[in-house]
């Protein structure tokens, strides 16, 4: 039982830094622009695909470094030449146009890498368990990740807070017609943040390609979570998707490993239940199978109950 | 005067009728291939499309049938069933008489019934369905008629090869089953368990486990839950990209275990599960795999595939032994009535390119054949998958008569 739950919560943990590392860009760009950037799984596909290739040429540490370079740039390019024109045409413009940027995104990456999944491996130097207990054992790349997200959040937090460009960040967030009147360039600022948020989820995709897979539908399987995230964790707020993604990959992981289905509850409560009935086969789900949609009833909740998200100041 | 008109318009169409049939007498022999060619199944359609292309120049090389050569046409049904219905109407709008498909049990159950129906309202233009891979066991059971054949294994047959493999390894104590939350992931898991209490009582299920499909994004806690539970081997019917994600995680987990499975090859997935899987994860199925030795015949033929389509692997030897009996059946038969080519498939025997002899059984038009089990592998690899230097090697052979289980059809036949 010890071992479970420490390799739960250890797996919790990398699976959640991953998705933090997706979505703090995201609640940036969405704090910014004020519409979910849709295109924003397709950048975390792009990261994997073009480690994938690069790894072969360069090696898989300069990967590591370019891949995610080249999608910031592609993502300020998006920026500066398609959502900056778009803006002006309103929010319902601009969700489209993510819309349309992300189903480009995974059409292109079909056509230059083809549909099969591709075999984007962990580097041999990383391919050794770390350590083992029991019969498991926690491998040496997942440690890696998590190292490489822990950072990227440390870096993340003292920029935004400790630096004069968090500050004017932070500001144009909340106030843009304001750091503009101090002379600031607020759409540089829209489309830096725009790259480096996609750099993020490029460099999300380089690191978790090898251990999810790199294949056509790895965005949309991402995809929908990191909006989750974003929501729970409240507009804009780095902090809040810090939270939001611990959280949601702490419970996905342990919510698998539960066996407990309402049946059971309430057998041992002493209420047998009735195994005819007509919603027999409610009864008898058990949480683990329902783990990949707990998320989505956290998110349902949240908006109940405290509709700006746990961090949010602002209505979603 | 409007009379006559009335008889020249008819005797004109009935000249045209004549004229048109006659030309086809003489043009060749088609045969449509409805599988998906566009979304995310494209990759093991066009492999299977360049499969039968290849199989049917062959075909067509020694001299086609009774005077005529085979023409492969393609139709894309997106994997959906009711797409596919629209594509089985321009297939008989076409005039072709004979349909291969089999990607998707819930396809195949639409194109099934759809063919039903329509040769029992139009006995004139009967289209044969001959389905290669599409293995609910309902297809030959409760929903079997007589214009559908299969010539893949059915999940339940290759449950019972694989039980019958189990039930030799006394090592096995534990098993644990999971596969994806939808029918075919439900039928191996009811099959696996009945199979496994009736051939080793002793075995324990130590988890029986549905996960939705595609939706999974990590694989780790269902593989921390498989090591919690001590299960010395897991069976799994997952394809495409759940099976690569548990292939991956069992790796990372330190799961040493055997993984039976149904789909975990080729078509990108020999190269995505890569070194993870070696010595692994084992596959069941209805053919031998290459290695470490095959037939010359067998090799030349792969071979001569692979020159002809590098990026692509013949991963379905049944799609040759299809094709190649329902030319016998219209060589005996010496037409292409469907009715008469469906009779003489019945009962058919032929044996496979691979020296295995196999049967079309007449109750329920289900070709009976031995099952092999093989293991993923970068060892002895003389034929790999996905150019990857990893491929399958045989491991075991359950013989036609282990593996053939008793028909459960009850078919009306045209009088």
């Amino acid at each position: 039982m010890f071992e479970l739950v420490l390799f739960s919560l250890l797996n919790g943990l990398v699976f959640g830094m991953l998705l933090f590392m997706l979505s703090s860009g995201l609640t940036l760009i969405f704090g910014m622009m004020g519409v979910l950037n849709f295109a924003h799984a397709g950048f975390y596909m792009l990261g994997a695909y073009f480690a994938y290739t690069l790894t072969g040429y360069l090696g898989f540490w300069p990967a590591l470094v370019a891949a995610p370079l080249l999608v910031g740039v592609l993502g300020a390019l998006v920026e500066r030449y398609g959502l900056r024109r778009v803006h002006r045409f309103g929010h319902v413009a601009e969700l489209i146009f993510t819309f349309g940027a992300a189903v480009v995104i995974e059409e292109v990456v079909q056509l230059a890498w083809g549909r099969p999944a591709k075999s984007y491996e962990v580097p041999e130097f990383l391919d050794f368990p770390l350590f083992r207990l029991f019969q498991g054992s926690f491998p040496a790349y997942k440690a890696f990740m998590l190292l490489i997200s822990v950072a990227i959040f440390v870096f993340l937090f003292a920029v935004l807070t400790r630096t004069r460009a968090g500050l004017i960040i932070q500001a144009s967030l909340t106030h843009p017609s304001m750091v503009a009147m101090l002379g600031h360039n607020v759409p540089r600022v829209f489309m830096v943040v725009f790259g480096i948020g996609s750099a993020l989820a490029g460099l999300a995709g380089v690191i978790a390609g090898p251990v999810l897979g790199t294949f056509p539908g790895m965005a949309q399987v991402l995809g929908s979570i990191v909006f989750v995230v974003v929501v729970i964790g409240g507009l804009g707020s780095v902090s809040g998707a810090f939270v939001a993604s611990l959280l949601i990959g702490i419970v996905q992981t342990f919510a698998v490993a539960l066996n407990i289905s309402l049946n059971s509850v309430l057998a041992a409560a002493g209420i047998p239940l009735d195994a005819q009935g007509p919603l027999h086969d409610l009864w008898k789900v058990t949480i683990a199978q329902v783990a990949p949609i707990m998320p989505y009833l956290l998110l349902v909740l949240i908006l109940i109950v405290r509709p700006t998200g746990l961090f949010g100041t602002r209505e979603t | 005067m409007r009379r006559q008109g009335l008889r020249s318009l008819v005797l004109g169409v009935l000249a045209m009728a004549a004229i048109v049939s006659a030309a086809q007498a003489q043009g060749p022999v088609k045969i449509a291939y409805v599988d998906p060619l566009s979304g995310a199944f494209a990759a093991t359609g066009e492999n299977g499309l360049n499969q039968f292309r290849f199989a049917a120049d062959q075909i067509n090389r020694a001299g086609g049938v009774l005077g005529r050569q085979l023409e492969i046409v393609p139709f894309d049904n997106k994997i959906s069933p009711q797409e596919s219905l629209i594509q089985l109407k321009k297939v008989i709008g076409d005039g072709i008489q004979f349909v291969f498909q089999g990607n998707s049990s819930g396809v195949a159950h639409a194109i099934s019934d759809a063919v039903q129906k329509h040769n029992e309202r139009n006995p004139g233009s009967r289209v044969l369905y001959l389905n290669y891979s599409a293995v609910d066991p309902a297809l030959t059971q409760e929903k079997c008629h007589f214009w559908h054949f299969r010539f893949d294994a059915h999940a339940d047959m290759k449950m019972a090869a694989l039980t019958d493999v189990i039930k030799a390894n006394t090592k096995l104590k534990k098993i644990y089953i999971i596969g994806q939350d939808y029918s075919f992931g439900k039928a191996v898991a009811a099959a696996a368990v009945s199979m496994l209490a009736t051939k080793r009582p002793d075995i324990q299920i130590v988890g029986n486990e549905l996960h939705p499909i595609g939706k999974v994004k990590d694989f780790s806690p269902y593989v921390q839950k498989i090591i919690a539970s001590g299960a010395d081997a897991v069976i799994t019917g997952n394809w495409g990209a759940d099976m690569i994600g548990l292939a991956k995680a069992a790796n990372d987990g330190g799961l040493k275990v055997p993984f039976y499975t149904y789909y975990a090859a080729s078509d990108g997935v020999t190269a995505a599960i890569g070194a993870a899987g070696i010595d692994r994860i084992r596959l069941v199925h209805e053919s031998p795999a290459a290695n470490p030795t095959a037939p010359k015949v067998v090799g030349d033929y792969l071979k001569a595939y692979k020159k002809l389509y590098p990026n692509g692997d013949v991963n379905q030897p049944r799609i040759h032994t299809g094709l190649n009996m329902l030319v016998l059946a219209i060589k005996k038969a010496g037409t292409t009535d469907v009715d008469k080519v469906a009779a003489a498939l019945e009962g058919m025997e032929w044996t496979t390119l691979n020296g295995d002899r196999v049967v079309m059984r007449r109750d329920d038009h289900q070709l009976l054949m031995p099952i092999y089990i093989s293991v993923h592998t970068n060892k002895n690899i003389v034929f790999d998958f996905d150019n990857s230097g990893l491929g399958l090697v045989n491991e075991n052979k359950v013989e036609i008569d282990k593996a053939t289980l008793p028909a459960a059809c009850k078919m009306d036949r045209p009088s």
